[in-house]
């Protein structure tokens, strides 16, 4: 890379809470930055550009390709990840009804899984099972054939409404 | 002492139960440990250049650039990689004539596929190898390519390696009886031609290996994503030059594998190769392309083929000519014959007739090489046979269901030898299809369909019926010289705290294997499945096995559990008896405790058997045993295979203005034999019609003439996702094999073997009034238009 280009930036952002300042590769990935540099293996890499999901992560609030992302651009942003939403207890009932149903097999594709549902959830409401089909429309799971997924997604759904109503 | 599985709830009835995976709650926390989550001291990362080229000779290869990128501390070719590392021959002795080339860990002076290795540069992080990747300038001299499958062995098409004579990797004929006179005097002869797709397996985590050589006490370590460790320590051995002893294969959380992880792939035994070189951990992820590029492929054949059927329906003769083409090199160690050979054993599988000849004929090309997958030749072999079933029902103006019913094997035909010499010990064919009729409501449904119809709206509905090979003996690779375990082994042991360790043979690919295993284990010793710790995936502390394929983990290492945990129960019985001063014939455990047989009365809690079996020995009487550690191995014998069997339904909609195929809904009746956990079972079946699904629908790997891959990366092959799939109905019938006091048959790869049969006869029934017909998977919107006559050039 020729020298006149910048090839390394400085960031400070915050990650599952707490605030990471770091020194990266202009051309370095979020999701490479968080596993590599930061240790947080939860997301991870598959089909790196975008289509897959497996890297999904919450960044401002929205679910977000971290293939699609680079650590550059986190600059200032609020980002988790599975291992701090697990922490802070953000979705364990979204958690319990993936394990209760099954609605994963190999794992790898759960933690962008969990965290796009996690958008359509905290939408509120209760989506019906085409709008959750829609909504997890952007990732990919080769194991489980999507049917337990989508109905721990509703069922969780339901159970909040019922909370909610109450 | 035999479990009484008729009664549900006999004490510890933890086997056919719903539980929990014991790994689930990890992995949905991001706590998975797949390898590139790994991190070793020193360690190094790979990436391989590879050949642009279908075919090309290598003249040169300048890697003075490569080398000055900052990170990069070594490149290697191929010559350089094969002074310590022995290509490979992807042959087995019972598949008779089977010929394919030696093949390298990198190309030495020839590539023979784009994507095939051709050099590889060690760097720092795989940022820098890549870089560097990129700027290794390799000459080549392009060479003709074999890229067509049925002009393969034409004679002014070019030889692939010309040591070998011709272009036939293998020809097989599986014949019985007279086809020829049964199709000249049968009442209807109906002939088709179809094809499937290349397909490859997608997983979700990329094939992954960390190698890491100690030269100070000659010892290789294998992080590996794989379904076989024992069988990589015997490959990696034999092909490094390192006694197997001194290779130890460790494969934790796997990211998804359907068939595509149970192969020797040269980049990962050239990872291998370079830590042995340089001694210290390195690592391969294949990165996406690499995925698409040099992950086996599967299921690209083309079959034509003939059913011969008399004036009441009955099935007279089936005639198959089956054709596929595997790529430049036969895949070591299990073969790319073994596809072909599975549909010539397959086709007509659940039917009760005469005469039959199958042939199938493999081919070399250049293109990646082909191997097992999911289901192997399954898909094929039930699209072959349920669509010529349909298309012989329409001849004769019958309903689907009603010529299947005159054909199938009667539920008490067994054992029963088929026309292409599969041997059935137990099978429910007709059961299965009066429950499937059942769960969707055929009548009903075809009333749905048949108004609709008078609306304009085409709907269609499909049934194939299935066998599914598993529990596979030595008779599937053993005999064949490769050194690939059919038999499985478990060890069970109780620690003093009264838990129970149990290590397994078989592995975890997501399937459920340790919670199979736990439920099992705590039903043969009597504890609560949460007390029992299931450790799998280590060739170093497991006992030796065959690990995951061919849907053999419960009925093998399942059963290899049961014994083993019985045997335990029986020493911890032993113990008690001399313990408690009682006939250990009198005492049980249950939940952990032992008790009073009879009465269900405490006696101890198995904690306190522990405590004085390992610290207060000296209180036992002499000569008493005091292992409380018991392994057993498990091996079918009386049959090859134990055959499964099953039907599904697909209802769909077609838009003729389109050509867009829209999947209603599925039901699929399976009988895999004993149930161990029904969630379970449900699930691997859905997970596979999905597969299945995807190649009647969307996925095909696409190459142009030259051997170039058009189609190498996920925008571009479609695979199933969650908004085009439909709900899924999973229905049971349970026959047991009396080959294993457990009774379990797999279930792993019914739900790919019937689907696109299934969703191929529901597209057809709903074309069957504009008489348009539907054989090229998979079928996309212009093929369908194209049946339709709407588009024509």
């Amino acid at each position: 890379m020729s020298d006149q280009f910048e090839n390394r930036i400085d960031i400070a952002l915050t990650v599952n809470g707490e605030p990471v300042e770091a020194r990266v590769p202009a051309g370095q990935h979020l999701v490479d930055f968080l596993r590599l540099e930061l240790g947080l293996t939860g997301a991870h890499a598959s089909c790196e550009h975008g289509v897959c999901g497996a890297c999904t992560l919450r960044v401002n609030g929205d679910a977000v390709r971290g293939c699609l992302m680079l650590a550059a651009q986190a600059d200032g942003a609020e980002i988790w990840t599975v291992e701090g939403l697990s922490d802070s207890a953000a979705f364990t009932d979204l958690q319990e009804a993936f394990v209760a149903r099954n609605a994963l097999q190999c794992g790898f594709c759960t933690p962008g899984m969990l965290v796009a549902a996690e958008e359509l959830l905290s939408a509120g409401g209760v989506p019906d099972r085409a709008e959750i089909r829609e909504h997890l429309s952007g990732n990919y799971c080769r194991c489980t054939g999507y049917e337990a997924i989508v109905d721990a997604v509703e069922t969780v759904a339901r159970a909040r409404a019922g909370e909610a109503a109450q | 002492m035999t479990i009484d599985f008729g009664h549900p709830d006999r004490p510890n009835s933890y086997i056919g139960k719903t539980v929990p995976r014991p790994n689930a709650p990890r992995l949905v926390q991001g706590r998975g440990e797949y390898v590139d989550d790994m991190v070793l001291p020193r360690m190094l990362h790979v990436a391989f250049v590879r050949s642009p080229f279908a075919h090309a000779r290598i003249t040169g290869i300048d890697a003075a650039e490569a080398k000055a990128v900052p990170g990069v501390v070594r490149i290697f070719t191929g010559a350089e990689v094969a002074e310590v590392c022995t290509p490979w021959v992807g042959v087995l002795a019972h598949l008779q004539g089977l010929k394919s080339p030696p093949e390298y860990a990198i190309a030495v002076d020839r590539a023979c596929w784009v994507g095939e290795p051709v050099a590889a540069v060690v760097a720092t992080s795989r940022a820098a190898a890549e870089e560097g990747a990129a700027l290794v300038e390799v000459d080549y001299d392009v060479l003709p390519v074999v890229a067509d499958m049925m002009t393969a062995l034409d004679d002014d098409t070019p030889v692939l390696h010309a040591d070998l004579g011709d272009n036939l990797a293998f020809r097989r004929v599986n014949e019985q009886g007279d086809v020829d006179a049964a199709m000249a005097g049968a009442h209807k002869v109906v002939t088709a031609h179809f094809t499937t797709a290349r397909h490859t397996g997608v997983t979700p985590e990329p094939r992954s290996i960390l190698a890491d050589w100690n030269p100070a006490d000659e010892r290789m370590t294998v992080w590996h994503s794989t379904q076989a460790p024992h069988m990589m320590q015997t490959a990696l051995a034999t092909h490094l030059d390192i006694a197997e002893s001194r290779v130890r294969v460790i494969c934790g959380d796997v990211g998804g594998s359907y068939g595509i992880k149970v192969h020797v792939y040269p980049d990962e035994v050239a990872t291998a190769a370079i830590a042995r070189i340089m001694g210290r951990p390195v690592k391969f992820i294949a990165d996406r392309l690499e995925s698409f590029s040099t992950d086996i492929h599967a299921r690209d054949h083309e079959i034509e083929a003939k059913i011969a059927v008399d004036a009441e329906g009955r099935i007279l003769a089936m005639d198959v000519d089956d054709w596929t083409a595997i790529g430049a090199y036969s895949v070591y160690p299990r073969t790319s014959a073994m596809e072909g050979n599975q549909v010539v054993n397959l086709c007509g599988g659940p039917y009760d007739f005469e005469h039959y000849r199958a042939r199938t004929s493999v081919v070399f090309q250049n293109k990646t090489p082909t191997c097992q997958y999911r289901a192997v030749g399954h898909p094929i072999a039930v699209a072959i046979t349920e669509g010529l079933v349909d298309m012989a029902a329409a001849e004769l103006g019958m309903d689907p269901v009603e010529i299947r019913r005159r054909n199938l094997y009667a539920d008490d035909a067994y054992p029963v030898t088929s026309p292409a010499k599969m041997r059935f010990e137990g099978l429910s064919h007709h059961k299965s299809l009066d429950l499937l009729l059942d769960l969707m409501d055929y009548d009903g449904l075809r009333a749905e369909q048949a108004e609709l119809r008078e609306k304009g709206v085409y709907r269609g509905i499909g049934i194939a019926s299935f066998i599914e090979l598993t529990n596979p003996s030595p008779f599937m690779y053993g005999i064949g010289g490769a050194r690939i375990s059919a038999q499985d082994g478990c060890t069970v042991r109780m620690d003093p705290d009264g838990s129970i360790v149990a290590l397994s043979g078989v592995t975890e690919q997501g399937q459920g294997t340790e919670a199979m295993l736990s439920q099992v284990v705590a039903e043969g010793v009597g504890v609560a499945p949460g007390q029992v710790h299931v450790i799998t995936g280590d060739t170093q502390v497991t006992p030796y096995g065959g690990g995951t394929w061919a849907s053999r983990g419960a009925g093998i290492g399942g059963e290899a559990a049961l014994r083993a945990a019985r045997a335990l129960r029986d020493s911890i019985l032993e113990v008690a008896g001399a313990m408690l001063q009682s006939d250990a014939a009198g005492l049980d455990i249950r939940d952990g405790e032992v008790v009073d047989a009879k009465s269900g009365e405490a006696r101890m809690p198995l904690e306190e058997l522990g405590r004085i079996v390992y610290f207060r020995g000296d209180t036992l009487p002499q000569g008493l045993p005091r292992e409380l550690v018991q392994t057993r191995h498990y091996i079918t014998s009386e049959y090859p295979f134990a055959f499964t069997n099953g039907v599904q339904a697909s209802y769909v909609e077609v838009d003729t203005d389109t050509g867009n195929v829209r999947l209603l809904k599925h039901w699929c009746v399976e009988d895999c034999g004993r149930i161990i956990n029904p969630m379970l079972v449900d699930e691997q079946i859905r997970g596979g019609i999905v597969q299945g699904l995807g190649g009647a629908l969307f996925e095909e790997i696409h190459y142009d003439e030259d051997g170039q891959l058009l189609n190498g990366s996920m925008a571009d092959y479609l695979v199933p996702m969650a908004a085009e799939m439909p709900d899924m109905v999973i229905g049971h019938v349970e026959t047991p094999t009396k080959e294993s006091s457990l009774g379990a048959k797999g279930a792993g790869e019914a739900g790919t073997a019937g689907a696109p049969a299934a969703v191929m006869n529901a597209i057809n029934d709903a074309l069957r009034p504009m008489g348009a017909q539907v054989t090229h998977m998979p079928f996309t919107p212009e093929r369908v238009l194209r049946a339709l006559g709407t588009l024509k050039d």
